[in-house]
């Protein structure tokens, strides 16, 4: 198969309130920090993807209040609504289609601009589920409830990553909540919704990335250091909430999966270096990390607590700061891809992990993780 | 540069998404919320290739991609997989539920899937996963999910 490879990217700093800027202001500071981190122009650009939730943006065909600030005139352009992650799945692929070399794959999201418990509860099935009144947070809660009972992972355990990834945000001048907390902390946080503290659980976000994904006829054309996509997959589990398993994401294990057999990975544990994850909630970590074959079943708090997580441990896992130190919906992906790109490439600055040959990045869509995405990205072709 | 806003508010426009909106709830779930309105009666799906019964009952197998051709009529006494409870008023809980909120996932028995609802008549602090609940009905039932007003522990 034909290879693609990410050769720029470019995020706004995430904030809790961007009130001085449009959704465009955001996507023109993303996308030309991405151009010039590619060493490109908006006419090396062939075709363009948004990635957007008309429901965040509080307008229907959201795409089109960013499209001229993403240089997507008189270009194809085409919006994906999820993650990030599935916006650079489609971007990849039109990369891949031979229509296009190079394609521009941008998210946005502002959550400061709306009421996240409305938006989240739309997200349940309107005729059996939605009257019932949960959201985002009251669904993960439940999803915590289940996994920290098969698992019999630990209040602490979960604190721990909270403690762990807003310490990561202190060397990582794009995040919104770097700090120096406790265990002690977290746990003594207001109780949200049982068992999530208010420290467990990601902040209210406004954010914009961008990345550039390229065919492998041109990836090397510009004055980036190509980053390979090795290995993806999207897998989507049930619908309705009380089908799964809530404490499982037999969808992650199957996207993980099949991405590492698509990069040639025989033995995910020794040979992915680093992990940028979707750690809306603090037990998501210990869990995606657990389904996704990295360490064994309900072994993560544990292996947490040893520091085998941490920046300079085992298997760093969201050296960044992850999502719990600044989530702009949508855009996560971008930024978590965005994260490993620069990780890879040695230009991680403060966050930097050692031997950064082969990195995993994760999305998701939906309740708990109806839906995951994975990539796979590495140093060399 | 120099700061735009410097010495000026930002311009915030307020504003609001609120489009009435009707779900057409198709023959699936009126069936499913008839038989419990006028009857107290909660009906589940079956799925013959799969022998798996769906609650909330739907047309499609989500495993197996067949038509799901079976009625089947389901206790009203089920398993609690997995519960939280709300401690702050967020926006979506509906204006007569009081704070705190207890959503359950419960299993009712005959059903292989699970439903959401609400754990009432107990403290928050007693209940566990794999506890035993039973329905309660709403005296004034409309046919929508809150014609069963919640589950309560089974003495
Ligand atoms: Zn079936």
């Amino acid at each position: 198969m034909d290879r693609t490879a990410v050769i720029g990217v470019g995020m706004t700093k995430i904030e809790k309130n961007k009130v001085r800027e449009t959704f465009a202001d955001m996507m023109w500071e993303a996308v030309n920090k991405a151009l010039d981190d590619a060493g490109m122009t908006i006419d090396d650009i062939d075709n363009v993807v948004t990635t957007s939730s008309d429901f965040w943006d509080g307008r229907t065909i959201s795409c089109m209040a960013v499209g001229d600030a993403s240089g997507a005139a008189h270009k194809n352009v085409s919006c994906v609504e999820g993650d990030g992650a599935y916006g650079a799945f489609y971007g990849m692929t039109r990369s891949l289609s031979g229509s296009y070399k190079t394609t521009l794959v941008t998210g946005h999201s502002k959550g400061s601009q709306s009421v996240s418990s409305l938006i989240t509860n739309s997200a349940f099935d309107p005729i059996y589920e939605r009257g019932l009144g949960m959201d985002m947070i009251t669904a993960c809660a439940m999803q915590a409830s289940s996994y920290m009972h098969r698992t019999k992972a630990t209040p602490e355990q979960l604190a721990m990553v909270s403690v762990k990834n807003h310490g990561n945000a202190l060397k990582n001048p794009l995040a919104q909540l770097p700090m120096k907390i406790t265990v002690r902390d977290v746990l003594e946080s207001e109780m949200i919704a049982d068992p999530l503290h208010k420290l467990d659980c990601s902040p209210i976000s406004d954010g914009c990335a961008a990345v550039i994904i390229a065919h492998e006829s041109v990836a090397a054309k510009f004055k980036q250091k190509p980053v390979w996509i090795k290995g993806v997959s999207i897998c989507a589990d049930s619908f309705f909430f009380g089908d799964r398993d809530l404490s499982r994401a037999r969808s992650l294990t199957e996207a993980a999966r099949k991405a590492y057999a698509m990069a040639g990975i025989k033995d995910p544990k020794k040979e992915i270096d680093f992990v940028e994850l979707y750690d809306a909630f603090t037990y998501q970590e210990l869990m995606w990390l657990e389904e996704m074959g990295l360490v064994d079943d309900a072994m993560a708090g544990k292996l947490l607590e040893k520091g085998e997580f941490d920046m300079d441990g085992r298997l760093p896992v969201n050296a960044s700061g992850g999502l719990l130190s600044g989530h702009p919906v949508i855009a996560a992906g971008l930024y978590s891809m965005a994260a490993v790109v620069r990780q890879i490439r040695g230009d991680a600055g403060g966050f930097q992990v050692k031997n950064a040959k082969t990195g995993l990045v994760h999305g998701l869509n939906g309740l708990g993780g109806q839906s995951h995405c994975v990539f796979i990205l590495d140093k060399d072709k | 540069m120099s700061d735009p806003f410097k010495g000026i508010e930002p311009m915030v426009y307020q504003s609001k998404i609120n489009v009435p909106y009707s779900w057409w709830a198709g023959d699936t779930a009126s069936k499913f919320y008839i038989t419990l309105r006028d009857e107290k009666i909660i009906l589940g799906t079956k799925c013959e290739t799969c022998n798996k019964v769906f609650l909330p009952p739907r047309k499609v197998c989500p495993s197996c991609f067949t038509e799901n051709r079976e009625w089947v009529t389901l206790a009203d006494e089920g398993t609690v997989l997995s519960f939280t409870v709300a401690r702050r008023r967020f926006a979506a809980i509906p204006n007569n539920k009081k704070v705190p909120v207890i959503w359950g996932l419960i299993k009712l028995d005959g059903a292989d899937t699970a439903m959401l609802h609400y754990l009432d008549e107990i403290k928050p602090e007693n209940v566990t996963i794999g506890m035993r609940v039973k329905a309660v009905f709403s005296e004034v039932r409309q046919g929508t999910i809150r014609d069963i007003s919640h589950f309560k522990p089974v003495q």
